[in-house]
């Protein structure tokens, strides 16, 4: 078992928390939480490094390092792990966010408990990522989730009881259809005579839910990742969670717990029910369509900073499940670094923000402004993270947006082209509508926020940013642009693990042009 | 007077039904013991009585009643001792005052 | 052609920005000045060889055994594959996937260009070591970070004339947008240049959706994103080098045409694609009605203006419409609309500028009027034929007059920007009723401005004159109606910039307020002008019918005096005698201080408030944008999510509470109660029994 590198994901969060549990003051938490998200980016880096490795030496195989252990053997739930290139780019992205998140948690009251809970949520996030068997997958899913009800109700901001609680329960809300699904996954997993699996490889290939229970199962568990993605209407919890959470709950919320509802519906919804996913995906499409351009435009108007990023995030995610939907190769890889790349950027903005409301006690844009003169340093880093997210090239939201407007663009045309109706293609078009809407409420926080006048007189005295802070916004804006000035490794990472059969599968149902 | 099952079971059913209204309206919480003992009794005297008058052969109502009242001895020593706890915390024995610890 | 040079010109300035932008502050200010400065001017030099090769070294690779001028891609990296390459099972490509390359293109245009971008890059770098200081020399704060972002302005817009690919040249036209706003909000503690540069980042950023849109379309049909396949063929024998044809774009015309869906909505998608595209380029280019941001990127410093909002960026539009120039030549609906949208903007402009009293507006406006020019003389370019007056027109003569008056333009206009900048800085306004009569006491100012106006008014044998001759020969050759319009355009440019020149240098004598004497600036501030004036005073002489055409075909020879010897003189006339009343007529209005203007004003008040008020565009912009878009949409939407949807969500927790409350009282907690419903439910299920059983 210990020689699978993947279950290390698992065993240094939880060395962590024995060592979190041990540790007497504040340093040697700090220590605790540095050393070992340093050495998760170190194992994710070398996980990278020895998979391009192995594929270069012509490992075809759909999942690598996998393993199984037997954990209950009645109904055949096993701990089964495995990654491909798109997993790997959620672990890397997990542990950039988790080291620059325990940075930007420098000083928080209570540390040890904090960093327990916010270190077992991690756990429950890589245990996610590793698992291939959809039994264990939930069970880490669940365990991701409950650690932000008392992140939040403790540790948070203003209405943090209403908002914690209303994050917990919507996301157990989806949870509940998520669990129904996963079940009748299960139940239908194999042929008749054969024994039931939870693997998600074995059921792929199995190939036995029928169409008709496609079509109650897909949308189950699309809505119960999707609540998670923040998918039109389910987003709600988003705004006022993220408002009430403190920093690094922030960053890590968005910048890796939304992406496990769209790496779930990607891979248990579409890779599980093909045909279903390509007959309902117009309900989804129309549902995600609207979250870009309705996040975008609630984002023009809010005057908190929190809000005005949850409501992008749901515009910026809401444009993740509309690609996955596009069931095109390009769509889809855009998806993914769509993923990654919001993933960095709102963790980046919420550091920032959470930085300035540390030394503001406001995050009301109309009490703020002319910070660039005050706090030169953030002001920079925010509009270089402003930058990403309005898609600037260079960085790395232009390159996860063209890539899905050109791959969604390609299958609209297909569509429209082949008789399929032109949905697809009128939804991508207002879907690149919302560069424009970005651009707008960026521009206003950009304007209002950093430059101008100083508004406040008091705020003179603020100090720019620690050390600590340097380094944690640094890592991010680093890891940005990489994406931004390098993309083709990491779309090459994220296109060539997609399963052909898969796709063969998809392709089936898809009208080709000629 | 033949002595039949009646004469026992009817100041039986009067002890029940005393327990029942002093349980249903008293307030007190000794009061409120007090009936429940009644109610107790009463139960235990129909026993008697039907193993007496039913089953003559045999000894399980006896028996059963014998524990009864061992049981109900110590319970009411528990609820006496209860009552005198939340006494001295509250300086009352009223049920309807005593809702502290309700929700 | 080694790939060395090209790299270093693209590198030189993006590594410049890093120093300076991650470096600056721990390095003096004026160090910083220096070291973009000279950065510039190694990137000028590069430039300078590298057009010099392509255009007279006679190389194979770019000019053919013909003389047709080639295209050569120096370097072509994928930076993004979207769609892997179609392999066959030999290993062969069959078919080359859709992917962004980046990389170097020379041909005559993208050469032409890298010499006026680093010329006025240079120039300006040059001339802001003055200008960004205070009168005693010091420098201002944010030195460094103004260098910084010149360079990286000067890095995207090289980047943007060498794309050899459409999303290259997407990629590069967000990131001069991108520098664009820093540079117009680099005063960012000043509220309007913080709104000027959101403005004009957000309007050309909604010009881009259509571009961008534009692009998938085009891809999607074509399979490609590169120019040398949308509008070039490859040239046997030599690797990566490709001659303009217009049986590509024909080809391409036939994809469309082919297509399953070859109309939409009456028009041609190929058209649609075009003109989605022109769109782009009508936001950055600043035509109507996309042209409202111009006028507030004045709020930047001025060498800003005259490098990005005069000379380079500015042009892209026209730029990119030359780019695909083969495949609009191909849809000449796309052309026609070109022409209409060019004519409208350049009369437009024209009279706004008569009506602006700040000088960077007028100059703004006049910039827009002379882009519409260029526009204009693309859209009325086609095949060669014979026009109304039997004279035989060149083929794709108003491409190479667009070009040319492209070239002439930036550098007439920085000039002019450029002394607007020394008045600016001397007066300390922006406004000419505090200059008047400075002619005296700014004497290089003053003589090179008035060649800057006589440049752009047309006047033989400066700049302005042969290209804007060319255009108006090109507009005759087309249609009467056009020429004739762009002719009373060009007579209003003649009277409007002379407007201005008499009233900064000349109307009444000067007031010294103070001590303080307008004088000339220092010679890092001046040196530029008299280069730039020197230059618009033989630039009209450059060959540009045997350098740059549409397809690499010379159609003129390459002596010093061709473009005299092809003038063309009916029309030469025309526009000069149409210049040179223009001239008159503001001489005679504004030399002396007179009530003529006045009268002319009050004669016509209505006018005057339209063209005074930019015929109210900018309000009807503010109308849409806060009272429909933000107030009719945003906050409608951010309503409907707080109470409807939200409100939803929170009704099914507040159902749930509200019901735990409502049978809340059953649980009391009484025992007596309970033992009253357990003695009912008893009787009742006694009596229910007996009933039974009876």
């Amino acid at each position: 078992m210990f020689s699978n590198i993947l279950i290390y994901f698992v065993l240094i969060p939880l060395l962590m928390l024995a060592g979190l549990g041990i540790s007497r003051n504040v340093k040697q938490i700090r220590a605790v939480a540095v050393v070992g998200s340093t050495a998760l980016i170190a194992l994710s880096v070398y996980l990278l490094v020895d998979y391009l490795g192995q594929r270069a030496a012509g490992n075809e195989a759909e999942m690598l390092y996998t393993g199984s252990w037997s954990w209950f053997t009645p109904l055949n739930i096993n701990l089964s792990v495995g990654v491909d290139g798109i997993s790997i780019a959620m672990l890397i992205l997990s542990s950039f966010i988790l080291f620059t998140g325990s940075f930007a948690s420098w000083k928080i009251d209570q540390p040890k408990e904090f960093f327990l809970w916010l270190i077992l949520l991690s756990t429950g996030v890589y245990g996610f990522f590793i698992s291939i068997d959809i039994f264990t997958m939930f069970m880490f899913y669940e365990v991701a989730l409950i650690p932000m009800y008392l992140l939040i109700g403790v540790w948070g901001s203003g209405k943090k009881n209403y908002s914690a609680m209303k994050l917990t329960l919507m996301l157990m809300g989806g949870s509940a259809f998520l669990m129904l699904g996963l079940i009748g996954i299960y139940y239908h997993s194999a042929p008749a005579g054969q024994p039931l699996t939870w693997n998600l490889l074995e059921i792929a290939h199995n190939n036995a839910i029928s169409t008709g229970w496609q079509h109650f199962l897909f949308p189950m568990t699309f809505v119960g990742f999707g609540v998670l993605g923040a998918m039109f209407p389910f987003h709600t919890w988003s705004p006022d969670g993220h408002a009430s959470a403190p920093t690094a709950v922030s960053m890590l919320h968005a910048g890796v717990l939304m992406k496990l509802g769209g790496y779930g519906c990607f891979r248990v919804s579409m890779y599980l029910m093909p045909e279903a996913a390509n007959d309902l995906a117009w309900i989804f499409l129309i549902l995600t369509g609207i979250s870009v351009v309705y996040g975008a435009f609630s984002a023009c108007v809010q005057t908190d900073l929190k809000y005005i990023n949850a409501y992008s995030s749901v515009s910026h995610c809401g444009l993740v499940l509309f690609a996955i939907l596009m069931i095109n190769t390009t769509a889809m890889t855009g998806a993914i670094m769509q993923m990654l790349s919001h993933g960095l950027m709102t963790a980046l903005f919420f550091a920032l923000i959470g930085m300035i409301y540390g030394r503001t006690h406001t995050r009301d844009i109309h009490e703020m402004g002319g910070m660039m003169q005050i706090l030169p340093y953030l002001s920079v880093c925010y509009v270089i993270a402003g930058f990403a997210s309005l898609g600037l090239p260079g960085l790395s939201g232009f390159v996860a947006e063209m890539t899905i407007f050109v791959g969604s663009f390609e299958q609209g045309m297909i569509d429209y082209l082949g008789g399929a109706g032109s949905l697809r293609l009128v939804f991508t078009i207002i879907a690149c509508c919302s560069i424009v809407i970005t651009a707008v409420y960026i521009l206003r926080v950009v304007g209002k926020l950093l430059l101008g006048p100083v508004h406040d007189d008091h705020h003179r005295q603020l100090t720019d940013a620690t050390w600590w802070e340097r380094l944690s916004t640094a890592t991010l804006i680093i890891c940005v642009a990489a994406i931004g000035c390098f993309p083709n490794f990491f779309e090459q990472l994220i296109r060539f693990t997609f399963n052909p059969e898969f796709f063969r599968a998809l392709a089936a149902n898809v009208p080709v042009l000629n | 007077m033949e002595k039949t099952m009646l004469c026992y079971l009817i100041p039986s059913l009067i002890m029940f039904c005393c327990g029942v209204y002093g349980f249903i309206t008293r307030k007190n919480m000794i009061a409120i013991l007090i009936s429940l003992e009644l109610m107790l009794n009463s139960v235990d005297i129909n026993f008697v009585v039907f193993n007496r008058f039913l089953f003559p052969g045999s000894m399980e109502g006896m028996f059963f009643t014998l524990f009864a009242i061992a049981i109900a001895a110590a319970e009411t020593a528990l609820a006496i001792a209860i009552i005198i706890n939340v006494f001295r915390s509250v300086k009352n024995v009223d049920v309807e005052e005593v809702s502290k610890m309700k929700f | 052609m080694e790939s060395t040079m090209p790299v270093l010109i693209l590198a030189i300035p993006l590594f410049t920005f890093l120093l300076l932008g991650l470096l600056g502050k721990f390095m003096q200010r004026g160090m910083a000045g220096v070291i973009g400065t000279s950065a510039m001017g190694i990137t000028l030099v590069l430039s300078y060889i590298t057009a010099f090769t392509y255009f007279f070294s006679g190389n194979p690779l770019f000019i053919s055994a013909g003389g047709d001028r080639l295209q050569a891609v120096i370097f072509n990296t994928v930076w993004l594959q979207f769609t892997p390459d179609q392999i066959d099972a030999a290993g062969q490509i069959v078919k080359h996937g859709l992917a962004i390359k980046l990389g170097f293109l020379l041909d005559s245009i993208s050469a032409m260009m890298l010499v006026v971008i680093t010329t006025i890059s240079f120039m300006v770098h040059l001339y802001s070591n003055g200008y960004m200081r205070d009168h005693h020399g010091v420098c201002e704060k944010g030195f460094q970070r103004f260098f910084a972002y010149l360079s990286l302005f000067s890095f995207s817009m090289l980047g943007l004339v060498v794309a050899t690919n459409i999303f290259q040249m997407y990629i590069f036209w967000e990131l001069v947008g991108a520098s664009s706003y820093l540079l117009i909000g680099f005063y960012y503690t000043k509220p309007s240049a913080v709104s000027a540069s959101k403005k004009a980042f957000i309007v050309t950023r909604f010009a881009d959706l259509g571009f961008l849109i534009g692009i998938l379309i085009l891809s999607y049909y074509t399979g490609t994103f590169n120019f040398t396949e949308l509008t070039s063929v490859p040239v046997e024998g030599l690797n990566d080098v490709y001659a303009v044809s217009a049986g590509t774009a024909e080809h391409i015309r036939s994809i469309f045409a082919d297509s399953k869906a070859p109309l939409f909505m009456g028009a041609s998608v190929m058209t649609w694609a075009l003109v989605l595209i022109f769109m782009g380029g009508m936001g950055k280019s600043a035509m109507m009605p996309l042209h409202i941001w111009l006028p507030d990127a004045m709020e930047g410093p001025t060498p800003v203006s005259a490098l990005i909002h005069a000379a380079t960026m500015v042009v892209a539009g026209v730029y990119l419409v030359a780019r695909l120039f083969p495949l609009f030549l191909m849809q000449t609906s796309a052309l026609d609309i070109v022409t209409v949208v060019g004519a409208v903007t350049a009369l437009y402009a024209a009279m706004v500028a008569c009506a602006q009293i700040d000088i960077k507006r007028v100059l703004a406006f006049s910039t827009i009027s002379q882009i519409a020019f260029m526009m204009v003389s693309l859209g009325v370019t086609r095949i060669a034929h014979t026009d109304a007056l039997g004279h035989e027109v060149h083929e794709g003569l108003g491409y190479m007059a667009s070009m040319f008056h492209l070239f002439t333009h930036a550098m007439f206009k920085a000039l002019l920007f450029l002394g607007a900048g020394a008045l600016i800085h001397a007066i300390g306004s922006n406004d000419y009723t505090a200059m008047h009569g400075l002619r005296k006491y700014m004497p290089v100012t003053h003589w090179t401005f008035l060649i800057g106006c006589l440049a752009i008014a047309g006047i033989i044998p400066f700049a302005g004159f042969f290209s804007k001759d060319e255009i108006l020969t090109a507009c005759f050759g087309h249609s009467t109606v056009w020429a004739i319009w762009m002719t009373l355009v060009a007579g209003l440019t003649a009277f409007y910039m002379f407007r201005l020149y008499f009233l900064i240098f000349w109307w009444k004598e000067h007031k010294v307020h103070g001590e303080h004497v307008p004088h000339d600036q220092p010679w890092t501030m001046t040196l530029p002008l008299i280069i730039l004036a020197a230059i618009s005073c033989v630039a009209g002489f450059v060959p540009f019918g045997n350098l740059v055409t549409w397809n690499g075909h010379p159609i003129t020879g390459a002596g010093f005096f061709t473009n005299l010897d092809n003038l063309n003189w009916n029309v030469a006339v025309i526009s000069l005698c149409v210049a040179i009343i223009g001239i008159l007529v503001a001489m005679k209005m504004y030399r002396k201080e007179n009530p003529l203007p006045e009268k002319m004003r009050s004669a016509l008040p209505r006018l005057w408030d339209w063209c005074h008020h930019r015929f109210y565009w900018d309000e009807l912009y503010m109308f849409i944008t806060h009272k429909i878009i933000f107030d009719r949409v945003c906050k409608p939407i951010a309503w409907f999510d707080r109470h409807v949807i939200d409100g939803t969500m929170d009704s099914f927790a507040t159902m749930t509470n509200r019901l735990s409350v409502a049978i809340k009282g059953l649980q009391s907690g009484r025992i007596q109660n309970y033992v009253w419903v357990y003695l009912l439910g008893a009787l009742v299920l006694a009596v229910v029994t007996m009933l039974c059983v009876l």
